[in-house]
């Protein structure tokens, strides 16, 4: 394997050997090259003032995608391009139209968050979506801003988007796809640094071969959690092995059933295809981290990492999805509520990783919703999350499936209440009566999120909220999203 | 620098115009230069500073050899290495650099490592051995109160007898709650730099709002003469007061390195380290009584205010003081006790933050007008016009100044109109009838805000101003730059006063070589005192170049006008820079200082009693806000603000912060709740867990005004008034609307409990509260 990294920054191929790999791409910017325009606010991927522009190969054009410079290791920028704020401005002297837009429209106080604003909106500006105040929000829900209110900053969004202007970046494409290309076709990384590796396969069968000599090795996805691990906890990670560079874990395969999710694909590229099939949850994607996040982080991590606070298990767990894991020895295939088995526990074999998790299409007699209660829409981690998923035959409840986040030390069934709905007319009483086994199913915690009581009243209300969906759907009862009244 | 061309009728960047901010070009390409942007000088040291984890405990041991010895690490600085005073505090010596033989919070810093690198830093920090005898650690205002814990004493103002007045009255109503505390959450975290000079000599980059008080504080810490000190700072990525006084502590360390090693040494906070660390917006517990007529007049009132202000004084006296001036806000309340208790606590030492007590103070009349409208069943705006301000004697504050510039009901009829708030009032109320789950609520509040500092020896400004021969100048002064936009709106007086292009205006970082003895830029005065100080200096030079060529061109001074780049003496037309190289071939001096102490301004601080204040800003704003009743969710929907910024300097930039100002209130008072935990441990402390507003929270409808008859009637800077902290209390409104929102759900016969910030579960469990009592009251109606 390649003892280097390569990477595409300003035109050119950039070759880096002997780096500690959990180096983030912030410090080597800002302390190793000078490049000091990219910002720490936060060092956890949360205010967005790192923002830095990652390039890629995608149907054969590059996709530039918004990405936190504070929390991903250096070596992930191993056939990618990089692009930072310092490269936006022209040769001569002018800002670019991006730029240009934030100081027109008075988008700058104290400064600090602009380039990473900047940033973000240089990649949507190489999006090909439809701007309006709501995408502006999603675009930039992971750049926090202190001084503006963000009006300013909405309208130089809104100027660049409306103006269809095309930049230096546009001109000069062709010339990152064939440098991209020339990366494309390396072998997989593999860096050794005073004791510690870092490998970054290009095959499941690499994966599972060095995960055979390394089996207590991190598995790094979107480094969205991981990150956190050395930028927050200063974890010294001895084998990291980037399961990044691997196409198989990346591929959204539509099958007879149902879809089969690779546990490398995004969140972004979950986005499309998972609101297809389920629009809450498609709702419910929107509403997770930010788009620097969301481009990072993968389905597959957020069911690895175990967290009981994880948004898309849930969901998953409620549609009765099922994960396939691999190791040397082959696939093994669970339902996912089994992964889970107690806080900090899940039922994963030495040498064996999470390679994909199915999704059953939707059945014409099921109803599903979820719904992530935060104290802040956008970016924010779940107090309590629930999913609901109902099949009814001829107004009794044939079967209901009802998990939560946040109120367990897993994504957790509501078994007890699932049991009293079952087989009952979906009526207001069976609801009513079936409140208060909630109390039975759970104990949830207190703490900075929420209390205790809360989350427990919380959790009963949205199943109420789920019943009256379900049978006054005229009767308004979101505040955001899809079917929200602020939005309308 | 070519000469601009001598036809035009106006400057660029005169006063009044709208002006982006003078770095947004360099923001924008990441160019701006903020502390830990500079290039880092040779054997820079990193420090890292070793923090308590226990709330109150004694130091029974600190033993860091361990640490001394670590990889990389070359000084470890504790207690015993201060040279001087181990004190950085504002004003009561009692902030302690290094703790000594106590820590009084989890986070005070216990002693720092310099080392080659942060990381070497870091893990030699853990070496440490620490031992702490642990003691009773009071956390919350309630502890405080009970176990009659004050860091400074309780402080009363008294008009007229407000507790018979309240007996007397036809109606009475008491409210109690609690108002949480704030993070600054400025992106640039707590920085500074030190370089070490000739003779001892140390200079700072520090990101901070009061270079002067860095510089004594470092020159006390390290026990040199204040001129051996130099404090730079040419911008900071935030600040809202949150860097007025404790970014001292961080540059006290990183001269003590500088001072024992020769080495530069920066001391950078991560987030968390920063969050944990250092103080926040004061939380409240608040109880008010009033008492009033059928038409909701109020006749006696009694607040009973208690903060908590954390391990030291810092500038909570003046704070909480701020916190009594405004609790009338708009309102004239003839009888009226304030009574203001400064809880010592064993959590970080709280300090100033946008607004500095006004918005705690402000908030409670606030509610209480809601409160006496929905018991009288009346429009709260009713309510309110009953109570403004108004005609002799009702123009009285209860601190004894009158109240000269009242515009509160122009401003709030203006705002009534052009929100529509009656029919928008109606309609609301007619979808919560029909919307059993989601509910909207509406409210109106005025803010009337006292300008000045209320300390009086700190309102005064100094300025500095060159004029090099070719026309060129350089412009420095006391005020710091935090993205406020001060510097450009102080440029622009400079501009106007000499009829020149503002490009031809340096704009150079805050130095205390410079400007001296400053005052912090706080107290919205940035503006007003700065731009007086550089006016002077530049109608000093004015008046130099006047007498000179009136002289030199035989004219009276009388026929000499400053017009655009150019000045007409006589009958003829003379370049700006043409005549400054004249008056320089002549001996005449191009360089001044200007001076500025504000007038009028005395008060009284032991009887609480004078004038404060040289003025009023006022605003209005009217929010409207969604809830859902079964979660506790809320939105703020749409937001009409009409602003008193007097005649604007620069529209852009205060614009800026009226909107700014808004979002930041509304975060304080919605989504960012500061969690302690019962030991006293901060646990948000990090965007992750803190939450402040992101750009989908900026309400979808936000029609914003200034005030256009807005001028000053004092003699303020081209009577502009202060704009930096008033807007922030709009955002009462939006408070205000989400408790309108949850009395729908008992028919708006019940105010609702709330405590701020309004989070879903607050709400919910606001909720929750008001339809057991309206669930009660009807069981007790029927059973009558």
């Amino acid at each position: 394997m390649r003892q280097t990294i390569k990477y595409v920054h300003r035109g050119e191929i950039v070759e880096l050997a002997n780096v500690a790999p959990t180096t983030t791409v912030l410090n080597y910017l800002r302390y190793e090259q000078a490049l000091t325009g990219t910002k720490e606010g936060c060092a956890e991927g949360d205010c967005g003032a790192c923002t830095v522009v990652l390039g890629e190969l995608a149907n054969d054009k590059v996709r530039y995608q918004a990405v936190n410079a504070c929390i991903q290791f250096l070596p992930t920028l191993d056939g990618k391009e990089l692009i930072t704020v310092e490269d936006l401005k022209l040769k001569d002297g002018k800002l670019h139209p991006v730029q240009q837009a934030m100081v027109d429209a008075n988008g700058t106080q104290c400064g600090f968050c602009t380039p990473g604003f900047v940033m973000s909106l240089f990649a949507e500006m190489h999006s090909d979506r439809i701007a309006d105040r709501a995408h502006i929000d999603n675009v930039l829900a992971g750049n926090l801003c202190r001084c503006t209110g963000y009006g300013t900053i909405i309208d130089a969004a809104m100027s660049v988007a409306q103006s269809g202007v095309r930049d230096s970046f546009h001109e000069q494409e062709a010339k990152s796809i064939a440098l991209l290309e020339v990366l494309q076709k390396d072998s997989g990384l593999r860096l050794t640094w005073q004791g510690r590796s870092y490998f970054a396969p290009k095959t499941i069968d690499e994966l599972t071969d060095i995960l055979l000599d390394y089996p207590d090795a991190t598995l790094l996805a979107g480094a969205t959690d991981v990150g956190l691990w050395v930028t927050k906890q200063h974890r010294d990670l001895a084998t990291i092995i980037y399961l990044g560079q691997i196409q198989d874990l990346k591929n959204i395969e539509k099958q007879d059933n149902g879809l089969k999710i690779g546990a490398g694909v995004t969140y972004s590229d979950a986005w499309a295809p998972l609101a297809e099939l389920y629009p809450d949850f498609g709702e419910l994607i929107r509403r997770i981290a930010s788009t620097q996040i969301r481009n990072s982080g993968t389905i597959g991590g957020n069911i690895a990492n175990g967290s009981p606070i994880g948004d898309t298990p849930p969901a998953l767990i409620s549609l009765d999805a099922r994960l396939h894991l691999r190791s040397k020895d082959g696939p093994r295939e669970l339902p996912l509520e089994e992964f889970f088995i107690e806080y900090g526990k899940q039922d994963l074999r030495q040498g064996e990783f999470v390679e994909a998790v199915y999704l059953p299409f939707p059945k014409a007699e099921s109803q599903f919703a979820t719904y992530k209660i935060s104290k802040r829409f956008d970016q924010d981690i779940s107090a309590v999350c629930a999913a609901f998923n109902l099949t009814l035959k001829a107004g009794k409840v044939e079967d209901i499936r009802i998990c939560y986040g946040g109120m367990a030390g897993t994504p957790k069934r509501a078994s007890k209440t699932e049991k009293a709905i079952t087989g009952k007319s979906w009526t207001d009483s069976t609801i009513s009566n079936a409140l208060s086994r909630m109390e039975e199913d759970f104990q949830p915690l207190s703490d900075m999120r929420a209390s205790q009581r809360y989350r427990m009243l919380t959790a009963q209300n949205l199943l109420r909220k789920f019943y009256i969906e379900t049978t006054t759907p005229e009767i308004p009862t979101r505040i955001v999203g899809e079917r929200g009244l602020a939005n309308a | 620098m070519r000469n601009p061309p001598l036809s035009r009728n106006t400057i660029r960047g005169a006063a009044h115009s709208p002006r982006h901010h003078d770095s947004a070009a360099k923001q924008a390409a990441g160019e701006a230069l903020y502390i830990d942007d500079i290039a880092e000088p040779r054997d820079l040291l990193h420090l890292y500073v070793a923090q308590s984890e226990k709330a109150h405990a004694k130091i029974l041991k600190l033993d860091v050899s361990a640490v001394r010895s670590a990889p990389g690490v070359v000084v470890v600085l504790t207690a015993n290495d201060v040279p001087g005073g181990n004190d950085a505090s504002p004003i009561a010596g009692d902030d302690p650099v290094f703790a000594e033989d106590i820590v009084e919070y989890a986070g005070q810093a216990l002693f720092a490592v310099a080392a080659e690198t942060l990381e070497q830093a870091r893990s030699a920090a853990k070496l440490a051995v620490v031992e702490y005898e642990e003691l009773p650690a009071i956390v919350t205002v309630e502890e405080a109160m009970a176990a009659n814990s004050f860091v400074l004493p309780t402080r009363e103002i008294r008009r007229g007898d407000a507790r018979a007045a309240i007996k007397k009255a036809k109606h009475q109503l008491t409210q109690r709650f609690e108002i949480g505390g704030q993070d600054h959450f400025y992106l640039e975290g707590q920085i500074a730099l030190s370089l070490p000079g000739e003779d001892g000599d140390i200079f700072v980059y520090s990101s901070t709002q009061h270079p002067t008080e860095v510089q004594h504080n470092v020159a006390k810490f390290l026990d040199l003469p204040d001129h051996s000190v130099t404090v730079e700072v040419r911008r900071m990525g935030g600040g809202f007061g949150g860097k007025e006084t404790q970014g001292a502590w961080f540059a006290a360390m990183a001269s003590l390195a500088t001072k024992l090693t020769g080495r530069p040494a920066k001391v950078r906070l991560d987030r968390d380290d920063d969050m944990i660390m250092t103080g926040k917006r004061h939380d409240f517990v608040v109880m008010v009584e009033m008492g009033f007529d059928d038409d909701g007049r109020v006749s006696g009132a009694e607040f009973i205010f208690a903060s908590r202000c954390g391990r030291s004084a810092d500038l909570s006296a003046s704070i909480n003081d701020r916190a009594m001036f405004h609790a009338d806000n708009c309102y004239y309340f003839k009888n009226i006790t304030i009574i203001s208790h400064r809880c010592k606590t064993h959590t970080v030492s709280n300090t100033a933050f946008r607004g500095f007590g006004g918005p705690q103070g402000m908030l409670a009349p606030e509610r209480m007008m809601d409160a006496i409208a929905c018991y009288l069943g009346k429009d709260p705006l009713e309510v309110r016009k009953k109570n403004l301000y108004g005609k002799k004697p009702r123009n009285i504050t209860p601190y004894q100044m009158t109240v000269e510039d009242n515009i509160a009901p122009e401003i709030i009829a203006e705002l009534e109109n052009s929100s529509n708030y009656a029919a928008r009032r109606k309609s609301i109320r007619a979808f919560n009838e029909t919307s059993p789950y989601l509910k909207k609520g509406i409210a109106l509040t005025p803010v009337k805000f006292g300008i000045s500092f209320t300390a009086s020896h700190l309102n005064q400004a100094g300025a500095l101003l060159h004029v090099y021969t070719d026309g060129s100048v350089m412009l420095n002064h006391g005020g710091t730059e935090m993205g406020q936009g001060l510097y450009i709106k102080v440029a622009q007086v400079v501009a106007e006063i000499l009829q020149i292009d503002i490009e031809r205006v340096k704009i150079t970082a805050t130095r205390t070589d410079k400007v001296p003895n400053t005052s912090a830029t706080a107290a919205s005065s940035g503006a007003d005192i700065n731009g007086k100080a550089a006016e002077a200096a530049a109608i000093a030079i004015k008046e130099r170049l006047i007498q000179f060529a009136a002289k030199y061109y035989g004219t009276k001074t009388s026929e000499i006008t400053f017009l655009p780049n150019r000045i007409r003496i006589g009958k003829q037309v003379v370049a700006f820079r043409d005549l400054v190289q004249l008056a320089y071939m002549n001996r005449i001096s191009l360089s001044a200082t200007g001076y500025y102490r504000t007038p009028k301004i005395h008060y009284d601080a032991e009887t609480f009693s004078g004038r404060p204040f040289y003025y009023f800003a006022y605003g209005a704003a009217v929010s409207e806000v969604l809830i859902d009743t079964l979660t506790g969710e809320n939105k703020v929907v749409a937001v009409d603000i009409l602003h008193d910024a007097g005649k604007s300097l620069n529209p852009a930039v205060d614009l800026g912060q009226i909107e700014g100002g808004y979002i930041q209130g509304m975060g304080w008072l919605t989504t960012e709740e500061l969690y302690y935990d019962s030991n006293g441990i901060l646990k948000t402390h990090a965007p992750s867990t803190y939450k402040i507003p992101a750009c989908s929270d900026r309400p979808a409808v936000f029609n914003m005004k200034i005030f256009e008859r807005g001028e000053n009637v004092e003699e303020t800077i081209f009577r502009s008034k202060a704009v930096g902290e008033p807007p922030l209390m709009l955002a009462i409104s939006a408070f205000n609307a989400i408790a309108d929102a949850i009395s729908s759900v008992a028919d708006y016969r019940l105010y609702p409990e709330l405590n701020a910030p309004a989070t879903p579960e607050q709400i919910l469990m606001s909720i929750q509260k008001i339809t057991e009592s309206a669930r009660s009251n009807r069981v007790t109606e029927a059973a009558q």
